[in-house]
């Protein structure tokens, strides 16, 4: 997959925990632009963002903007929650 | 030896930390539930994160069942195309009848062809809650060779045949005694029904042991503190496996002695005692009460 857009905002997961709330949006300027907020931020904090940024690459995904809330989700569940948004988002 | 299923734990699919849990807490079967734990809005969402928690998540001590969407709504073949291809163990069909089973084999048989697995590795059990359903339940389980079991959902049962569901269950009698019989003439499992309320334990352990008394092999679970109640009524007592025991030695030592039949504590031997004899025996072995032997540990 290559090349896909993100034409709306859109939403997934929640803010229980060992849960992430993703939200997307079209970023206009064409850059993948990442805002992470989470509870384990000092812990883990770069590898949520590398599990994040690896899904919206792995799915072709340019000019994106993310606002990620993070609860103490695993890895499965942040790729999880950012691969829903983004289907309900393009 | 094949997996034993006294209780079927279920697990709301959308819920990431109890997907995380589920293998832990001591359910012989979990059931990761796409359907009613789930809203219309999040049917996506639940579908993804159990495809992902299958492929990461260490569930090898446990069974892992998914309980799909129903075949006729526009989520139910995405979710078998989705979750099949990630080979839980066993697919649980809602609202189960002979063409659904039949649909549910032919997507499995193209899934697992694309995906390179050995064909008819996934299971499916068929959830019985129509009256049609219930009525047409031997050629359900006869629609697919994959199918292992019925399990019998008492709320939508009752549901569709306008009657009340009571804690008693007297209603679902009938419904009990007949997936009972016809899965144990075809061998497969009878999976009772949950017992919804989850803070009475003497309720659950008086309905697990009525529908065991009817035949059912294993009980639906909605709560974890429902297992251990479960499980407790479906091991065989220590006195019913050292009398299966001596049933069985009583037996071997005739054969040895070419007599056809024989006698133990003033009683006649015959096949159908023989035959539960060594259903218990077989059960203690699974459960690890006695050794592959046949001595008690």
């Amino acid at each position: 997959m290559s090349n896909v857009k993100i034409t709306k905002v859109a939403k997934a997961g929640t803010l229980e925990s060992n849960d992430i709330l993703i939200m997307v949006k079209p970023n206009e300027f064409g850059k993948t632009e990442l805002e992470l907020e989470s509870i384990v931020m000092q812990q883990f904090g770069e590898v949520i963002e590398q599990v994040i940024l690896h899904k919206v690459q792995e799915m072709g995904i340019e000019g994106i903007s993310i606002k990620a809330q993070d609860k103490g989700a695993l890895d499965y569940t942040i790729a999880a929650r950012v691969e829903t948004a983004i289907s309900r988002a393009i | 030896m094949e997996k034993l299923r006294r209780t079927m734990l279920f697990m709301p699919g959308n819920n990431p930390g109890m997907l995380q849990d589920a293998a832990i807490l001591g359910a012989d079967s979990i059931i990761l539930d796409l359907e009613d734990a789930v809203s219309l809005t999040e049917k996506d969402s639940a579908r993804i994160l159990v495809r992902e928690a299958i492929k990461t998540i260490d569930y090898s001590q446990v069974e892992v069942v998914v309980r799909v969407n129903p075949l006729d709504t526009e989520f139910g073949q995405p979710d078998v195309d989705m979750i099949a291809r990630v080979k839980p163990d066993t697919l649980l069909i809602p609202k189960a009848n002979e063409e659904e089973i039949k649909l549910v084999d032919k997507l499995l048989d193209k899934i697992e062809k694309e995906e390179g697995y050995p064909l008819g590795c996934i299971k499916i059990i068929a959830l019985i809650e129509t009256a049609l359903g219930l009525e047409n339940v031997y050629n359900v389980i006869q629609a697919s060779s994959r199918t292992v079991g019925v399990l019998l959902g008492g709320e939508d049962l009752t549901a569709d045949l306008g009657i009340e569901r009571t804690k008693e269950g007297e209603e679902i009698f009938y419904a009990r005694n007949k997936v009972a019989t016809v899965c144990r003439a075809l061998k497969v499992d009878a999976i009772d029904t949950p017992f919804t309320d989850t803070n009475d334990y003497e309720g659950l352990e008086k309905d697990t042991a009525k529908a065991k008394g009817l035949g059912l092999t294993g009980k639906s679970a909605i709560n974890p503190r429902q297992i251990e109640t479960i499980h407790f009524v479906f091991a065989p007592t220590e006195d019913e496996l050292k009398r299966a025991l001596r049933i069985l030695d009583a037996m071997e030592e005739a054969e040895k002695e070419g007599k056809g039949c024989c006698s133990l504590d003033g009683k006649m031997i015959d096949a159908p005692v023989i035959n539960r004899a060594a259903c218990t025996v077989d059960q203690g072995i699974r459960l690890g009460l006695i050794s592959g032997e046949g001595g008690a540990r």
